[in-house]
């Protein structure tokens, strides 16, 4: 093994590392609820390449309402899935698409693009 | 569910008081926090008590409060105040950063329109390019071509070439992969953008400093073909891939389109057309023939054939009288009528359909669990595949072609890897089987009661209302004393028509069937607990039960006795008829089995299904119905409280069960079932406990909710294997891993095609479900 090879083998473990870490070991970004003067918990979500923030909490037993805005084009973020409230909407792009649902459930529910991979959880408390 | 407290409204102050201005104006509000109808009637309420106001109308599907009001009495902020005073929000568009949340279907659709062209454009730089590019890189294996056109200034073309491909069309799969890293997420765009990135840069790398690479023994190659012909592939299967996705959910959107956009109300004695937004319930509404239904309602004047295939499936046009229902998006075919609005705007069945079918298409099937989690983590994973790929041909290559060998087969499988396929196979197939079921008057509740009614082994019948009509109708009509039918239908009819009995309404209704002439009764008397009693034609008439016929000394002949015997032992229900003091005939009447129970029962049970019925009969009466219709097994006398006990039992067995219902107190058993069909006019509670909801009357939704389950679920399973098989073979093939073998290396632009071919294939065979049709 040359001193290259070497080289490439050890800058190839290290970015390994770096992916692994990067992608399933770093924290999130967390948002609670507002609720509004009508009792409705509104939360702004920024959709571009992924959600921000991607994990949101909110109360039982009080209307949520998700604002998605969705700032890019790309065909990945184009549907969203709630599928522990039978939601599926289309996020248009540049656009803000409010989701509305009632939380009657404690736990955390997923919530993806169309293909499951941007990924946020909602905590419902 | 309510969520907003319980509190009555109380009027807004009215800005100013007094002063009535000439004309009304209309204002339109986005209503906000409103989760359900009472809401939405609260709100409209509210609004409608306060001063100023002369008509409020909210839609709860579009959250929109449309509102007539004096402009001299109350203005936009005061009908806002009422709104959120009835404990309700007013969302007004703010800033321009976040524009009016609720972006109309109309705009979605021309934005996707606007989004599709672009990519098309986008994909036809990319090829117009790329078919450049590619016999010019081939010139390379010409040494003829080569001592004419030097490869330096060679690449530098290309590499102008290459250029627009890279930044305009495949700009977004940078711009989305940077934006992705940026969140610590990883998507298809990242693999795309990596690996051409990487090829882009090492040609780059190649064209400038071509020396460094001479030095180290390695040629100086160039993969500007690779990386322009790659983004061009990709794009074609996004445009196929969008191209068929509109398809998928196209089922939804012809629902939608349905919804009539005008309604011509009758307002004081004229005619009018209003936008359907405008139409509230009392409003009356004239319909003529060819035209929609505008909404939902009860018919007040006038008969008509209507097509009611778009909600229930059924392709025969129904015959609608006075007092029946009608509902909205119906095609109105030979009459002209007028109805009463009932329902309008989400309360409306077409509403409701739609609402359903949306929900069913984004509810998970828990067939999807696993590729869920795969897709999850999939992109990570394939980026750390592809660099230990990387390394590993670096290492073990032989030096010359190491670095070109470990770049081509890290581009490879960050190419082939895109998870899309798998990603899509569930929801494009669970999408289309929702859509077509819709078609056929069967409505999904969710994926998994698609999936359960796969498994199902046996179908628990309920007998009345599904096997039979579930409302008596004549069998027979027996004339005893030698009268003649056609004499004395008319007459026994015209008695009937006066009596709201259903069992007369059953003597009526045949005697309509057989087309008896309309007379008219005179002193008819409705007899509690017996019959009815009425003067036709001069003749003194009783009709009704055994005990009438004797309280009023009616002598029974031996005829009549033995015609009656017959027909109890028939289990059927029987109606004595006499005239001037003689027993004239006797009539049978009897719940019967609908005309499609006895097919659909026998595909059921050759498509290897039991079939068992139940029914609160006795059982001599349930034998007689389960014989006629070639059902083995039945449980007769079974209380409705003991409905869920039976599917319990059957579960018991370990049987997979679906109960088929229509009424409330089959409730239970829906819910207990393994999987509950509510059969169509079913109450809302049926509905609410059932997975399935069949809108037509007949076992045939049965049949088409089982057999089109079975396909969607052939389908998924078909798309999850091709999507499994082609991520799992083809990344050890891309990372060069029959090389050693056979001296097979994937290509990345084969690797390329072969992707974008992934996902439309898998959407393709979903789109297979369309051609779906009713087994009959
Ligand atoms: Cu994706």
């Amino acid at each position: 093994m040359d001193t290259t090879q070497l080289i490439v083998t050890l800058a190839g473990v290290g970015l390994l590392v770096f992916v692994g870490w990067f992608f399933f070991l770093a924290p999130h970004r967390v948002a609670a609820a507002v609720s509004s003067s009508a009792g409705i918990q509104q939360v702004d979500i920024m959709v571009k390449g992924g959600y921000s923030p991607d994990v949101i909490e909110v109360e039982r037993g009080k209307p949520v309402q998700l604002n998605f805005y969705r700032d890019e084009e790309n065909s990945c973020s184009e549907e969203l899935l709630l599928p522990d409230f039978n939601i599926r909407r289309d996020l248009a792009p540049f656009k803000t698409t409010a989701i509305e649902f009632l939380p009657q459930q404690a736990g955390t529910f997923a919530f993806t693009c169309g293909m499951h991979m941007l990924r946020g959880s909602l905590v419902v408390k | 569910m309510e969520t907003i407290p319980d509190h009555h409204p109380t009027p807004a102050a009215p800005a100013q008081p007094a002063a009535p201005a000439g004309g009304t104006e209309t204002a339109m509000l986005n209503i906000e926090g409103m989760t359900c109808a009472s809401c939405s009637n609260f709100v409209e309420k509210a609004l409608s008590r306060t001063p100023g106001v002369q008509r409020a109308t909210v839609n709860l599907a579009s959250e929109k409060a449309t509102i007539e009001y004096l402009p001299g009495q109350i203005d936009r902020a005061g009908l806002k105040a009422a709104v959120e005073q009835a404990g309700y929000g007013v969302h007004e568009p703010v800033a321009p950063a976040s524009p009016n949340v609720l972006a109309s279907d109309q705009e979605l659709d021309q934005r996707k329109a606007e989004a599709y062209l672009k990519l098309k454009r986008r994909f036809r730089v990319a090829v117009g390019l790329a078919v450049v590019i590619m016999p010019l890189s081939m010139l390379m294996l010409w040494p003829r071509m080569m001592n004419l056109i030097p490869t330096p200034l060679l690449n530098y073309v290309l590499l102008v070439l290459t250029l627009p491909v890279l930044l305009y069309s495949g700009r977004e799969f940078y711009v989305s992969a940077w934006n992705g890293f940026r969140h610590r997420t990883a998507s298809m765009d990242t693999l795309i953008a990596v690996g051409t990135g990487a090829a882009f840069l090492y040609s780059l790398a190649a064209t400038v400093i071509p020396h460094w690479f001479m030095q180290r023994g390695i040629m100086p190659e160039v993969y500007y073909d690779t990386t322009a012909t790659i983004i061009a592939l990709i794009l074609l299967g996004k445009v196929l891939e969008s191209r068929a996705k509109s398809k998928t959910s196209a089922a939804i959107k012809a629902l939608m389109g349905l919804q009539a956009k005008t309604a011509r109300l009758v307002r004081d004695g004229q005619e009018v057309d209003v936008p359907i937004e405008q139409v509230v319930p009392g409003d009356e509404v004239v319909v003529r023939p060819g035209e929609k239904v505008a909404t939902d309602g009860v018919l007040l004047s006038g008969h008509s054939a209507v097509d009611e295939s778009m909600l229930t499936g059924e392709s025969l046009p129904v015959e609608k009288k006075e007092g029946d229902h009608v509902f909205g998006a119906t095609l109105n075919k030979t009459g002209s009528f007028r109805f009463r609005v009932s329902k309008v705007g989400a309360e409306t069945m077409l509403a409701q359909i739609v609402k359903l079918v949306e929900e069913a298409q984004g509810s998970r099937a828990p067939i999807q669990q696993l590729a869920d989690k795969v897709s999850a983590v999939f992109v990570p994973v394939v980026v750390m595949i592809a660099i230990v790929t990387f390394v590993l041909w670096f290492d073990f290559a032989p030096e010359a072609t190491r670095l070109p060998l470990a770049l081509v087969n890290f581009v490879a499988v960050l190419i082939i890897a895109c998870p899309c396929a798998l990603g899509l196979a569930t929801p494009t197939a669970i999408m289309v089987g929702t859509g077509k079921g819709a078609e056929h008057g069967v409505l999904i509740r969710n994926a998994e009661a698609l999936e359960k009614a796969e498994k199902v082994t046996t179908v628990l019948l309920d007998k009345t209302g599904t096997i039979t009509r579930g409302e008596p109708s004549v069998t027979d009509f027996l004339p005893v004393n030698g009268e003649a039918t056609d004499r004395l239908l008319p007459l026994l009819a015209a008695v009937e028509r006066q009596s709201e009995h259903p069992l007369a309404e059953a003597v009526v209704r045949y005697a309509d069937a057989q087309g008896a002439a309309a007379l008219t009764a005179t002193a008819f008397q409705a007899l509690e607990g017996r019959g009815a009693s009425a003067t036709v034609d001069g003749q003194a008439i009783l009709l009704g039960n055994r005990r009438l016929l004797d309280e009023h000394q009616v002598p029974m002949t031996a005829a009549a006795e033995q015609a009656a015997a017959q027909l109890l032992d028939q289990a059927k229900t029987v109606l004595y008829a006499a005239m001037g003091g003689q027993v004239v005939a006797l009539i049978g009447v009897a719940d019967t089995v609908r005309d499609t129970s006895v097919a659909a029962i026998r595909h059921l049970q050759q498509q290897g299904i039991e079939v068992v019925m139940m029914t609160g009969d006795n059982p001599q009466t349930a034998a007689k119905v389960a014989e006629q219709v070639g059902i083995k097994r039945y449980f007769a006398e079974v209380l409705p409280a003991d409905k869920a006990g039976k599917v319990k039992e059957l579960q018991a067995e370990g049987r997979v069960v679906a109960m088929v219902g229509d009424g409330i107190n089959d409730a239970p058993a829906l819910a207990q079932a393994d999987i509950g069909l509510a059969m169509g006019g079913g109450t809302d509670v049926a509905m609410e406990a059932a997975g399935i909801t069949l809108m037509r009357s007949d076992l045939q939704g049965v049949v088409t909710a089982i057999d089109l389950s079975r396909q969607t679920m052939r389908t998924i399973k078909q798309n999850l294997f091709f999507a499994f098989i082609y991520n799992t073979l083809g990344i050890p093939i891309a990372a060069g891993l029959l090389f050693p073998l056979t001296g097979w290396l994937l290509s990345p632009m084969l690797a390329a095609g072969a992707m974008a071919l992934s996902s439309v294939s898998v959407l393709t065979n979903s789109l297979r479900l369309r051609a779906y049709k009713r087994t009959a």
